[in-house]
C-alpha cells in the first residue's frame, strides 16, 4: 500500500499519458471511423470496397501487430517521429477507427430508410442527407456501442507500455520490478487509475443515450 | 423508340423498363404529363404504380429508356440529380417527415439548405404553407406528436416549399385511418385546382373522378389504359380493367 503511496506521482504522470493517449487517439479514430462508415454507404462503388477492406483489415489484426507496424515499420518506410507516442497514437487510431466505422455503420442503417429518400427528395446532396438527416438520428444508436470502443481503446492504450511510452501500464511494469514484494498493490493501483477515465465513460453513455433519445 | 419529348411535355417516360432479378416490374412505359395536368394512376398492387412513381425522380434506377423533366433527362447521380430533385415534390405512404425536427424545420430545411434562402424568409414562407394545409399552430412540435393526417398534410407542405415543377404522390392516403383521408384528399384538390402538375398513384377513386385530367391504368407493369376519368369508370374498354373495376364496386 505505501508503495503506491510512494509512487503517487508516477501514477498521476502515467494516467496523465494514458489519457493523453486515449483522447487523442479517440478523437482521430471518431473522424476517421465516421469517415469511414459515410465511405461504406455512399453511391461510389470504389469508396464502399475501399471501407470495407480497411475495416476488415483493421478490426481482424491483433492490436500488437499494428503497434508493431507502426512502431518499427512505419519508421523503416520513411514515417519518422520523435517519440513512440506518436506511433501508438497511429495504432490506437487507425485500429479503433475500423471499430467506430462499424458502429455508426450500423447505426446509419437503424435510421428508417424512408428518411433518406425524404431528404434526397427535397434536393438534398448525399452529405447533406448524411449530416443533416441520417446522422443526428443515427447519434442515438450508435452512442452506446461507441462507448464501449472508446472503453475499450483506454484500454487497449495499455499496449503502448509495451513500446516504450510510459503511460499507466508501462509505469506499472516499471514499479513492480522497484517494488518486489508489493507487486499486488502496485497493479491494484494501476487498475484504479484505469478504472478512473473508464467507469465515467460508462456513465456518460448512459446520460447521453437518455438524452438523445428521440420520439417515433 | 425515339427520345423525343413531346413539345410542352413536363414529364416524360419514354420506352422506361426495369427488372427486379427476374422480375420484370416496368415493361416499356411511355407517360407524357403536360404542365398543369393531373394524373392519377391506379392499378392492382404489384402492377409496378409505386415503382414507377419513384423512378421520376430517381429513388428507383431504371433499366432502360429515358425519362425527362421540363425537357431535361434524368441524371445519373450527384448534385446534377440533388438540383432535379428539387423541383420535383415527392409525398410518401409513410409521411417520412424528418423525426428529429420540429414540423417548422421539416418544412424550412430544404429551402435553407437547398436553396440557400435566408431563414428569416423561409420560416415565413413555411408558416404560410402550413397555414394553408391546415396545420399552422402545430409548427414548434416534432412529427411523432401529430396524426398521420397532419403529418401527411405537412409532408405536402414540405414538397411545396421547394416550390416544385411537378408533385408526386405515392400513395399519399394509403397509411391513413378512414377519417383522416378526406383532409389529405382536401388538399390535393385544392392544389389541383390551383395548377399544380400531379402525378398521383392511389386508390381513391372518388379523388380520380373529382380532380384528374386524365386516368393511368396500369397491371403487370405496363399502362394498360391511359383516358380521361370519365371516359374510364363508365367505358374502360380493357377486360383487366373493367375486371379492377368491378372488383371496386361490388365492396
Amino acid at each position: 500500500m505505501d508503495a503506491v503511496i510512494a509512487s503517487l506521482p508516477e501514477y498521476w504522470d502515467g494516467f496523465l499519458r494514458t489519457l493523453y493517449l486515449s483522447v487523442i487517439s479517440g478523437i482521430i479514430a471518431l473522424i476517421v471511423g465516421t469517415l469511414l462508415a459515410a465511405m461504406r454507404v455512399s453511391p461510389v462503388a470504389a469508396l464502399r470496397g475501399f471501407s470495407m477492406f480497411y475495416v476488415e483489415v483493421a478490426r481482424n489484426t491483433p492490436l500488437t501487430i499494428i503497434f508493431f507496424f507502426a512502431a518499427i515499420v512505419l519508421p523503416r518506410l520513411g514515417v519518422k517521429f520523435e517519440q513512440f507516442e506518436v506511433a501508438a497514437i497511429i495504432a490506437l487510431s487507425s485500429y479503433t477507427a475500423a471499430f467506430i466505422a462499424e458502429a455508426v455503420r450500423s447505426g446509419v442503417n437503424s435510421v428508417p430508410v424512408g428518411q433518406a429518400e425524404a431528404a434526397r427528395s427535397i434536393g438534398m446532396t448525399f452529405t447533406q442527407v448524411l449530416g443533416f438527416i441520417v446522422l443526428p438520428q443515427a447519434v442515438r444508436t450508435v452512442v452506446p456501442p461507441l462507448i464501449n470502443i472508446l472503453i475499450a481503446l483506454v484500454k487497449n492504450s495499455s499496449v503502448a507500455g509495451a513500446f516504450f511510452v510510459l503511460e499507466l501500464f508501462g509505469y506499472g511494469r516499471q514499479l513492480s520490478n522497484d517494488y518486489g514484494n508489493q507487486v499486488l498493490w502496485i497493479l491494484l493501483g494501476v487498475a484504479f487509475f484505469y478504472l478512473l477515465i473508464t467507469v465515467p465513460l460508462g456513465l456518460l453513455a448512459h446520460f447521453v443515450e437518455r438524452k438523445v433519445a428521440i420520439a417515433r | 423508340m425515339t427520345t423525343q419529348a413531346s413539345g410542352d411535355a413536363l414529364v416524360s417516360l419514354n420506352g422506361v423498363n426495369k427488372h427486379y432479378g427476374q422480375l420484370h416490374v416496368l415493361k416499356n412505359i411511355n407517360l407524357q404529363v403536360k404542365k398543369g395536368e393531373v394524373v392519377v394512376v391506379i392499378g392492382p398492387s404489384g402492377s409496378g404504380k409505386s415503382t414507377l412513381c419513384r423512378a421520376i425522380n430517381r429513388l428507383e434506377t431504371i433499366d432502360d429508356g429515358d425519362i425527362a423533366i421540363d425537357g431535361k433527362k434524368l441524371p445519373e447521380e450527384g448534385k446534377d440529380l440533388a438540383h432535379l430533385r428539387a423541383d420535383v415534390g415527392m409525398v410518401f405512404q409513410s409521411f417520412n417527415l424528418f423525426a428529429h425536427k420540429t414540423i417548422l424545420e421539416n418544412v424550412t430545411l430544404g429551402p435553407i439548405k437547398v436553396k440557400k434562402v435566408a431563414k428569416g424568409t423561409a420560416d415565413k414562407e413555411a408558416m404560410a404553407l402550413l397555414e394553408r394545409v391546415g396545420v399552422g399552430h402545430q409548427a414548434p412540435k416534432l412529427p411523432a406528436q401529430l396524426s398521420g393526417g397532419q403529418q401527411q398534410r405537412v409532408a405536402i407542405a414540405r414538397a411545396l416549399a421547394m416550390k416544385p415543377k411537378v408533385m408526386l404522390f405515392d400513395e399519399p392516403t394509403s397509411a391513413l385511418d378512414p377519417e383522416m383521408i378526406n383532409e389529405v384528399l382536401d388538399v390535393m384538390i385544392q392544389l389541383a385546382k390551383e395548377g399544380m402538375t400531379m402525378i398521383v398513384v392511389t386508390h381513391e377513386m372518388g379523388f380520380a373522378r373529382k380532380a384528374a385530367d386524365r386516368v393511368v391504368f396500369m397491371a403487370d407493369g405496363q399502362i394498360v389504359e391511359d383516358a380521361t376519368p370519365e371516359e374510364f369508370f363508365t367505358n374502360p374498354k380493357s377486360d383487366r380493367a373493367k375486371d379492377f373495376l368491378s372488383k371496386l364496386l361490388t365492396h
